[in-house]
């Protein structure tokens, strides 16, 4: 399998691995992986995908049958794996949009080669994530009590409980994001309707990309919305992990009643995300032969913010503890103390290792351009990431006030099984995108060529 | 009757080059131009008004926000009063966060309808996609939708756009 766009890397041009990439090149590159036979290494991730959907089905299913006592949650460790998850998922969520509205204002050229897998890894990532709080109900029936309306018991949702803040902010934020990734999508979808030699692939392309045909007022006023909606997606993307942060911080637990909590939040979610991008750049670069437009100018950035991201985590691990110190409350320091010396201690210096010691490699440049190293750090921050969410509830939940309610969490299959099977989901999810949408945004790529003159 | 005329370049540059040659005389008007990505330099040449997509989303976004808060405080303090050790029933600060994420979505939503309503999308089918090599207005090519004011300087047009380099001239037969 040859690709379309030779990578070249000693191109003059910065985002561009090649001397030359006209219109032409570019839409067959990103097509070609749509319009042929996948090949044996998408079907063979596909099928790997498979158990572990099973897997999640069956996990869902067991939860919904037995109740949430299949975890390891107890009366003082209320809340377990399922909110850990939320709160990764959610963050890894947050990113894409974030990461594609943000540098869409700030005018970075290079968006173009991310900004569309970055946003579908949003959509899926939320859409997992917006389950676990309803597993997490305990009595998921009465999720849509969550809801206005109207109902025979005269009953209104409780305005003030951060449960409620937490639908609204999913809600609103998924379907944002939907809108989004799609008033991008249709020139794209446009030209799958032009290319696509199937009946079928004609008319459902042609149906979402509307009757799209290139026209200065079209152009223009696809562009006017997208940047209102980049202007206004970076705000909500900071309050929807803000809120998620206030679950904790709007409590009164030692640990959790912070007000660093909310930018906290939202850093770590921009962190895990870009480790995610990482991860997935490099999946569809390898997979679909796009050297050429994802270069390694683009994973030398995104390394970039990578390594920035890490300090500032460490600098707000750090506030935390001297914050816990300073304050001087007696289960403050208590609850640092167990973080670093109690039931959970590896773990938390395993996240110490994963969020702020490795990525320090970051600094060098060799370990920048090394993809093997680039992988093996975004999957570790991941981890890292994880980790520091479940230690977040775990530890301020083991060690509140009250000594003789502490306790340990004991993690059973079930735990595990959501922390692993809905990996396996979102590659499902994730593989049927690039098989069914451009997962380069081509028409961002032309206007990257033309301007940079390699077109 | 003068009938428009689509003229097909094979890159910007080109079509920028007629597009300004078009729009320097008098006699034609340049309709529109399609293009494969935003070309902002034509886009200046062909006359067509702002689309007033922000103020549907300001004014959808503010109109939701009032709502969602007047719903809130309609049930927190008239319909549904919870006196929790006397703290007041309004709870503005909180009270916001839920307007602050829905009005987002709406405003997005109405910007949403509004750019279909402004290109007049969605239309599955229309004259254009007839004409022959149109599909590679998505993809490669450069087109513009010019018209001149008679026959005869349509005619001139058809010159004019061949000597600016058009692949081809086509007269489009729009019902």
């Amino acid at each position: 399998m040859s690709s379309v766009l030779e990578p070249d890397a000693s191109a003059p041009a910065p985002w561009v691995a090649a001397y030359r990439a006209s219109d032409v090149e570019i839409t067959q590159a990103v097509t070609a992986p749509l319009l042929r036979n996948p090949g044996k290494v998408w079907w063979l991730a596909v099928l790997l995908s498979a158990p572990f959907m099973a897997w999640f089905m069956a996990a869902l299913g067991w939860v919904f049958y037995r109740g949430i006592g299949v975890w390891g949650v107890n009366s003082t460790i209320v809340w377990g794996v399922a909110i850990a998850d939320y709160v990764w998922w959610i963050g890894i969520g947050n990113a894409g949009t974030l990461i594609s509205a943000m540098l869409l204002l700030t005018r970075q050229r290079w968006r173009a080669s991310i900004n569309r897998f970055a946003e579908a890894m949003t959509l899926f990532a939320v859409a997992i994530a917006g389950l676990m709080p309803i597993v997490h109900l305990g009595r998921p029936i009465y999720a849509y009590w969550l809801a206005p309306y109207p109902n025979t018991m005269s009953l209104w949702p409780q305005w003030r409980s951060a449960l409620v803040w937490d639908f609204w902010a999913i809600v609103s934020y998924l379907l944002f994001s939907i809108l989004f990734w799609y008033v991008s999508l249709i020139p794209d979808l446009a030209t799958m309707r032009d290319r696509t030699l199937s009946r079928t692939g004609q008319l459902l392309y042609g149906a979402f990309a509307l009757g799209w045909c290139g026209s200065v007022r079209q152009w223009r006023a696809m562009k006017i919305l997208h940047t209102t909606m980049a202007a206004l997606g970076v705000p909500l993307v900071c309050s929807v992990h803000s809120i998620v942060g206030l679950d904790f911080a709007a409590s009164l637990m030692p640990g959790w009643q912070e007000s660093i909590f909310p930018p906290y939040f939202v850093v770590g979610a921009m962190y895990s995300g870009f480790a995610m991008v990482v991860v997935l750049a490099l999946a569809i670069r390898w997979g679909f032969q796009l050297q050429a437009i994802i270069t390694r100018k683009h994973l030398d950035v995104i390394a970039r913010v990578l390594l920035m991201s890490s300090i500032v985590m460490g600098y707000s691990y750090a506030t935390e503890w001297f914050m816990g110190w300073y304050g001087g409350a007696r289960s403050d320091r208590s609850l640092v103390a167990f973080e670093f010396a109690g039931t959970y201690a590896p773990l938390f210096w395993a996240l110490l290792g994963c969020n702020v010691v490795l990525p320090q490699a970051l600094w060098f440049p060799r370990v920048r351009r090394s993809l093997v190293a680039l992988f093996a750090i975004a999957v570790a921050i991941n981890v890292g990431m994880w980790l520091e969410r479940i230690l977040i509830v775990w530890n301020t939940l083991s060690h509140g006030y009250m000594p003789s309610l502490w306790r340990s969490f004991h993690f059973t299959i079930w735990d595990l099984a959501f922390v692993i099977a809905p990996l396996g989901f979102f590659a499902f999810l994730f593989l049927m995108f690039v098989r069914l949408i451009p997962a380069i945004s081509m028409f961002d790529m032309r206007e990257l060529t033309h301007r940079e003159n390699v077109a | 009757m003068t009938r428009p005329l689509l003229a097909e370049f094979p890159d910007p540059g080109t079509m920028i080059a007629a597009a300004r040659t078009l729009a320097g005389g008098p006699c034609f008007t340049l309709l529109e131009a399609f293009t494969p990505y935003p070309v902002d330099e034509v886009g200046q040449l062909v006359h067509i008004g702002r689309p007033k997509i922000r103020l549907a989303m300001f004014l959808a976004g503010f109109f939701i926000a009032g709502f969602a808060f007047g719903l809130q405080w309609y049930s927190a303090v008239i319909d549904y009063p919870i006196n929790s050790g006397g703290r007041p029933l309004n709870s503005w600060p909180v009270f916001l966060l839920v307007p602050f994420e829905v009005g987002i979505f709406a405003a997005a939503l109405a910007g949403f309808i509004a750019m279909l309503w402004t290109t007049g999308l969605p239309r599955l089918h229309q004259p254009l996609f007839d004409m022959p090599k149109f599909e590679r207005a998505t993809q490669d090519h450069y087109f513009l939708l010019a018209k001149g004011e008679n026959d005869e300087t349509s005619a001139d047009l058809r010159e004019i756009l061949r000597d600016a380099g058009a692949l081809s001239v086509t007269e489009v037969h729009a019902p």
